[in-house]
């Protein structure tokens, strides 16, 4: 049996997460999430070595350390504390991968609350960055358990700001790109005309009515809907014996 | 030249209930929690808390003292959500919640005596819906840009913890970020720092460059020596993170019972007892 033969649903989104930075050029990439952690290692080791990556610390790291370096253990090339990271943010040389508890037809997240804001039934971590980050540079989402749970007609409180909000809002407009939301099902994006959810493919094994079904929100889908790519065989390699040789990436996307 | 020393009871003896107070670090690093527990003994409540939120504001939330909270996020870091703070939002503690750059900017507006600074952040998102004091600006050149107006986050006193200080007030942060604690101080009338260690006038270069003596006197009312003054949240290079306390200190949010006897027992204690109690914890 080839290697291919054998790719797991986790590799797959971790190539899908490693083509949202394809083309970025010399910008930092953050991303939240294992499978966005082992995307964009990936993504720089192969087509996009320009990108900068950050010991999740206080520093840009100069090599490609496998997932679960510890930072001690790094190559550091610059000091990126929390406040120079604003600098880099409201420059607009940042692409970031966030996590959504939420997202919207519109591409509207949550992470704040769930409910009332003034009382929530569940009080989450808090709007972070998402609000500057979404009108300062490039934002992708990662969907590990694509549900209606997570995608939902109206988010309860807009932290990442979506293109309905965008468009009401002149400043907010301006640097404001939502690339691609990569779930364990699909990859979905916001680029057909209305700028609202969109399939733009099924990984292998999923069926396009499974990842309707599992949307809570309108999913404009074309007629035709490719496939996800597969891993090549020399990303399978870097994927296994480089990157996440202790395989962190199964225990976020089983398959 | 003044010697600023004092006891942490000394400085939390300033606070009156009513207060806006600034805690520096970023989520479970680095934060005031001496000073925090301090507080919660003399019971000073009716606060407005604004931070960078980790278990200084869980503490603070669970001894029942806040009466709003001032934040962009919540965490402890390697445990997602604070779970006191949840269940004090749950029951409808009043908030200003805004992205963490807008927090940035209204302790730099508060420590340059601005009214606001100009930002995108905030703009089409929520923020701006719960929070209907924020207004935005017109840029009054050419461009006429709409931004808005982060209103300076102004504060009757700050806690600040730091790895090395003098009795002057000067403060050296050694670990990899100093986070925004300088702000903090540069924002509130009455500043406190406490240090892990105190060293004499002159010897902070030491340890570590001049570049990381970031907090000089003119921003320090008072300093005192508290050795494991963050525990349990990180002080790197000192110490990381205390993971098994902090498991405790989360776990005990789970029923009343449960809470009180922890409070007892590393809260409503002095610092002495604190470190014999975590001592205590720790033996097998």
């Amino acid at each position: 049996m080839s290697q291919a033969a054998a790719v797991t649903r986790a590799e797959v989104c971790a190539v899908a997460c490693a083509e949202a930075w394809r083309g970025d050029g010399e910008i930092l990439a953050s991303a939240f999430g294992t499978i966005p952690a082992l995307g964009v290692r990936l993504a720089r080791s192969t087509f996009a070595p320009d990108l900068v990556l950050t010991d999740g610390e206080a520093a840009l790291v100069a090599d490609t350390p496998p997932l679960a370096t510890a930072p001690d253990d790094m190559v550091r090339e610059a000091w990126l504390p929390y406040r120079k990271v604003f600098d880099v943010v409201w420059s607009g040389r940042r692409h970031v991968m966030m996590m959504a508890s939420q997202i919207d037809v519109h591409g509207n997240q949550n992470i704040s609350c769930v409910g009332d804001w003034h009382r929530p039934s569940a009080q989450l971590i808090g709007v972070r960055g998402s609000p500057g980050n979404t009108v300062h540079h490039t934002t992708s989402y990662w969907v590990p358990n694509h549900s209606p749970r997570v995608f939902v007609e109206a988010v309860d409180m807009v932290c990442g700001v979506g293109y309905d909000r965008a468009a009401l809002t002149p400043g907010a407009a301006r640097f404001h790109e939502i690339r691609v939301v990569v779930t364990n099902l699909a990859v979905l994006d916001f680029a057909g005309t209305e700028r609202r959810l969109r399939l733009r493919s099924v990984h292998p094994g999923v069926e396009v009515a499974d990842v309707i079904a599992a949307t809570g929100c309108a999913l404009e889908v074309p007629g035709h809907v490719p496939v996800s790519r597969r891993p090549t065989d020399d990303e399978l390699a870097l994927i296994r014996q480089v990157l996440d040789p202790g395989a962190a990436r199964q225990a976020e996307v089983a398959s | 030249m003044t010697d600023k020393r004092a006891a942490v009871e000394d400085m939390v003896g300033e606070l009156r209930p009513g207060m806006t107070v600034g805690f520096g670090g970023w989520g479970s690093r680095r934060k005031p929690m001496a000073a925090v527990r301090a507080i919660v003994r003399a019971g000073i409540g009716d606060l407005t808390v604004v931070s960078y939120g980790g278990p200084d504001v869980g503490l603070l939330c669970a001894a029942g003292l806040v009466r709003k909270v001032v934040f962009g996020f919540v965490t402890l870091d390697s445990i997602a959500l604070d779970p006191h703070f949840r269940a004090a939002r749950q029951q409808g503690l009043e908030a200003m919640e805004v992205d963490e750059g807008m927090f940035y900017l209204g302790l730099l507006a508060a420590s340059q005596r601005l009214p606001f600074l100009p930002t995108r952040a905030g703009l089409g998102s929520d923020v701006m819906r719960v929070n209907p004091q924020l207004r935005t600006v017109v840029s009054p050149y050419d461009d006429g840009e709409e931004l808005v107006a982060m209103p300076a986050l102004r504060l009757d006193a700050a806690f600040v913890h730091c790895n090395r200080a003098d009795r002057h007030g000067n403060g050296q942060f050694l670990g990899p970020d100093p986070y925004f604690d300088e702000l903090f101080l540069g924002a509130a009338e009455r500043r406190f720092l406490t240090a892990e260690r105190l060293v004499d006038p002159g010897r902070l270069t030491d340890e570590g460059p001049l570049s990381s003596v970031l907090v000089h006197r003119m921003l320090t009312d008072a300093v005192a020596e508290v050795p494991g003054g963050a525990h349990f949240t990180s002080c790197d290079p000192d110490y990381g993170r205390d993971e098994a306390f902090q498991r405790l200190y989360a776990g005990a949010a789970a029923d009343p019972e449960r809470w009180g006897a922890f409070s007892e027992r590393f809260v409503h204690t002095d610092e002495a007892g604190y470190r014999a109690a975590v001592a205590e914890e720790r033996s097998p």
